[in-house]
């Protein structure tokens, strides 16, 4: 006998299964087709339907049944082509006919694991409630006791340093005449101290990034450094730089990032002598919050001719990083080997550290980063943390919250003495809810000496549509239709370099003068108020007891 | 905003003065409290310059526990003083105010002068701890030629309190600060001017940094960075972190607290030195508004602005004789004869300093290195 589900579709999925639903307006549509050119996942297709009409013509009723043909906008329920929300059709529809609609009772991650592959995804960790850092309130702020500062008037200097500071103790100072002069006889090695803006941006690749949208980025820090004064630095990324970068003076704002698949490294160290100045530092990649204990992968469709050239490697190949640095078996010999390597390579000028993923075992690491003199900073990126690539369920389960991760580092340091040697730098979910520079501050205040973002700058710099309803997210898949995550020229064409250069200078400037509506009423304006909790509260108990700052509510 | 009068002087003079030159300052304070160092003590003490003088309040039972300690201890007893108590209204009596000075056991007889200040301050530091919880005991310092008096009140009724106004209670150097209570409850060990192993200070304003500084000074590992009721009493212990356990000179106590920028750094002679100590010392950058008022060891007298510098201070007065005052007025009252004009409003990036014996008074410009 016929199985009924030939008939009844009963193996389909409804469009009710899926995440979004694609609301289409007949009487707004004019049949232009841009919606659905542009759909980066094919979700939606021109069809054709056949409708029945019931009509009656002449003086008195003859009803009669008319069957005609439409051309639709149909979505698919397929699986592979669900409509993942971005909204593009939407953007380019000159009537406002489409858009797409949450579907808070969706099934789709009962079903996104066809051929038995687990549901990957970009974006970061889809949760869609206040942070903890969001619920972080400033609360001291000077006013009859101690006149507030003005953030427009007063001068501030938001400025913090990257690099193993030397406790005074330790100084190769000695006395002449009265006066303190720098010892150079002593042969002390004093550790290089970078001066750098307290928001850095983060680690994000040339191949996971579009060339226009590092491009954008390149040249917003570069303008920011030369023209405005400020600072501001970026982290490269797995796998190279591009050659003339390397060569340029502006390597100086950059941070090249070594990770477990060493890409792009024999080129960088084989520029070494041709460099006309040091990069701002080092960092070696051990984790990150988005896919703690996960490699990375680039997709052998987005590694084209510049990405291979870059990375030096053949084109068309997938490029996967392990998990761990392969070659390392233990953490003084990963941790302490490694920076030295680094550090050597530079002549010991240039600031190397670690990025781990933010976890429980963070402590451990400090401790070991305590001990070695070469160690320049500890990164820790949350599980908010964002990734081009990674299996859903690291993103969604894997990790720990940066806040009480950084906060217990920052107190070990302190019961050690050492709060002010090793700086730490918080990653991972800052600015989430768009609330920058007060996630940064709050940080800050918790006890990081630096933030680092990345999800935050192209969701503002080039609008980026993910979001944490699983919005978009397809990164990985070389499909951005904003053209920030994709290799393909016909997207990434899309995205003007120069617009997104203007936008991290206007993103920077404005988190300049929230951070000095912040720091002015507390009354701090030349150093960071790094540590400073007693300005933090919350109205959560347990996150007050956690973070051991103040409740009010 | 609290009030304060340092006065430093040739010749000895009554801490009547301070107080006078409080009261002109009357509208700066708000009576809740005053404390007064005495450096370079005259009368009874003047002989006894080379002895620890353990200044505190007892309660009857404190006082007990205090002789039976020291005793152990091996000090003894050579002079007690006790200031004649003459009951003011609003003013709670406390059972024993004291200065007393010791000799040193026996067995610290021949023992270097730093071994001795380590003892007095363990000494102080264990008394403090006896005493904290019920109040019995509470001690502002025991330290040769230093003599601390503290109390709540107006500063004007605690002079009458403490017969200070009939009493022969002299000294070279004197601070007296008139509290203004805002962020703390009444807490005498709150109270300024504070002092640590010669070093003594006193501040005018609010230490925004007061969290960070505390937590780094606390970590130095050493026993007398404790405290901290006030956030005023880290300028203290970071004088003395910079001048006695780093030994550096006393203008980088300036540059510590209230760093130049880098481009004013590249302009210093010693610009290495003050770049990195900049780095290596940032958690004691205190941000401000603070006036500083402090004291050394050999007896400079020192006023200073942050960055800011958003409290008031003045000092002027003439050779032999000078006060470093909240407001002209209190420098009117202590010195009145002196040429105006030449009073100093250290900007900020002045340092005042004035030589022992009120010698002479320098401007010490950060800038200029």
């Amino acid at each position: 006998m016929e199985p009924a589900a030939r008939l009844d579709h009963n193996h389909q999925l409804a469009l009710k299964d899926l995440p979004y639903i694609v609301r289409w307006r007949d009487d707004r549509c004019k049949r232009c087709g841009r919606c659905t050119a542009v759909c980066p996942m094919l979700s939606i297709e021109p069809a054709v339907v056949v409708k029945r009409k019931v009509q009656s013509e002449g003086l008195s009723p003859e009803p009669k049944a008319v069957r005609y043909t439409e051309t639709i906008v149909k979505q698919t329920t397929s699986i592979d082509r669900y409509c993942i929300g971005c909204g593009t059709c939407n953007l380019v529809c000159p009537n406002e006919a489409i858009e797409p609609e949450f579907n808070p009772q969706h099934k789709f991650f009962f079903h996104k694991n066809r051929d038995g592959q687990p549901y990957r995804r970009g974006g970061r960790r889809n949760d869609p409630l206040p942070s903890t850092l969001d619920r972080l309130r400033f609360t001291r702020i000077s006013m009859l006791t101690d006149p507030a500062l003005d953030a427009g008037r007063h001068e501030f200097r938001i400025r913090t340093y990257l690099g193993r500071i030397l406790p005074a103790e330790e100084l190769p100072l000695k006395m002449i005449n009265g006066k303190l002069t720098f010892d150079k006889t002593s042969g002390k090695f004093i550790p290089p101290v970078r001066e750098i803006y307290p928001v850095i941006i983060g680690s994000m690749s040339i191949g996971a990034l579009s060339p226009t949208m590092w491009e954008g980025l390149a040249m917003g820090i570069t303008y920011l450094n030369e023209v405005e004064g400020m600072p501001v630095v970026m982290c490269s990324g797995e796998g190279g730089m591009p050659h003339r970068l390397l060569r340029s003076r502006f390597i100086k704002y950059f941070i090249p990032q070594i990770a477990s698949g060493y890409f792009g490294w024999d080129e960088i160290i084989r520029t070494i002598p041709h460099m006309i100045e040091d990069p701002c530092a080092i960092e070696i990649k051990y984790g990150q919050g988005a896919k703690p204990g996960d490699g990375g992968l680039l997709m052998a469709h987005k590694v084209l001719k510049l990405i291979s050239e870059i990375r030096g490697v053949p084109m068309g190949v997938d490029l996967p990083s392990p998990p761990t640095h392969q070659t390392k078996y233990s953490i003084e010999e990963s941790v302490a080997k490694m920076i030295q390597s680094m550090s050597m390579a530079w002549g010991f000028r240039v600031p190397v550290f670690p990025k781990i993923s933010g976890s429980k075992t963070a402590k451990a690491v400090l401790h070991n980063l305590v001990r070695n003199p070469y160690a320049a900073a500890l990164s820790i990126d949350g599980e908010d943390g964002g990734t081009g690539a990674a299996y859903n369920v690291s993103m969604d389960t894997m990790g720990h919250p940066i806040a009480s991760n950084i906060r217990e580092c920052y107190l070990d340091l302190v019961a050690q003495g050492k709060q002010n040697e090793l700086p730490l730098i918080a990653a991972g979910g800052i600015g989430k809810k768009g609330n920058l520079a007060a996630n940064a501050a709050a940080l800050i205040m918790l006890g990081a000496s630096a933030v680092s973002i990345g999800k935050y700058i192209m969701q503002s710099a080039a609008a980026c549509y993910g979001d944490e309803m699983n919005r978009c997210n397809v990164c990985n898949l070389g499909k951005c239709p904003r053209g920030i995550t994709t290799q393909d020229p016909k997207l990434y064409r899309r995205l003007d370099p120069d617009v997104v250069a203007e936008r991290v200078v206007q993103v920077y400037k404005s988190v300049d003068t929230e951070l000095k509506k912040i720091l002015a009423p507390m009354g701090r304006s030349t150093e960071l108020p790094i540590g400073m909790s007693d300005g933090l509260s919350t109205d959560d108990h347990a996150i007050a007891e956690r973070l051991k700052i103040s409740y009010v509510c | 905003m609290c009030r304060l009068a340092a006065i430093t002087s040739k010749e000895f003079f009554s801490p009547i003065e301070n107080i006078n030159a409080l009261e002109t300052m009357k509208e700066g304070h708000d009576g809740s409290g005053m404390g007064l160092i005495l450096k370079n003590l005259g009368g009874a003490f003047e002989e006894l310059k080379d002895y620890p003088i353990l200044s505190g309040i007892c309660s009857k039972n404190g006082m007990h526990t205090l002789d039976d300690y020291l005793n152990k201890l091996g000090f003894k007893l050579k002079y007690a003083w006790t200031p004649r108590i003459k009951p003011v209204k609003g003013i709670a009596h406390r059972d024993y105010y004291f200065a007393r000075v010791y000799d040193y056991p026996d067995v610290y007889k021949d023992r270097s002068f730093e071994e001795k200040e380590d003892l007095l301050l363990k000494t102080r530091l264990s008394l403090r701890r006896m005493g904290e919880n019920d109040e019995s005991i509470i001690v502002f310092s025991f330290y040769p030629d230093i003599l601390t008096l503290k109390e709540v009140g107006d500063p004007l009724e605690l002079c009458t309190f403490f017969g200070l106004d009939k009493s022969p209670l002299k000294a070279k150097i004197i601070f007296a600060q008139g509290r203004q209570n805002t962020n703390y409850a009444i807490n005498l060990y709150a109270c300024h001017p504070f002092f640590i192993q010669g070093y003594g200070s006193m501040t005018n304003g609010e230490n925004t940094a007061f969290v960070p500084i505390r937590e780094f000074l606390m970590s130095r590992n050493f026993p007398g960075y404790i405290g901290y009721n006030s956030d005023s009493e880290v300028l203290c212990h970071i004088l003395h972190y910079i001048c006695k356990r780093l030994g550096y000179p006393l203008t980088y106590y300036k540059d510590v607290i209230t760093p130049l920028k880098q481009s004013e750094i590249d302009k210093r002679s010693d610009s290495e030195v003050a770049r990195l100590l900049k780095i290596s010392l940032r958690p004691l950058c205190i941000d401000g508004p603070n006036c500083v008022i402090a004291f050394t060891p050999e007896g400079s007298c020192i006023m200073l602005q942050d960055a800011k510098k958003l409290r008031p201070g003045v000092v002027g007065g003439v050779k032999g004789k000078y006060g470093l005052m909240s407001e002209e007025c209190g420098l009117d009252s202590v010195i009145p004869s002196r040429d105006k004009s030449k009073d100093v409003f250290p900007m900020k990036y002045d340092m005042v300093i004035i030589k022992p014996d009120a010698e002479e008074v320098m401007v010490w410009n950060q800038q200029h290195g």
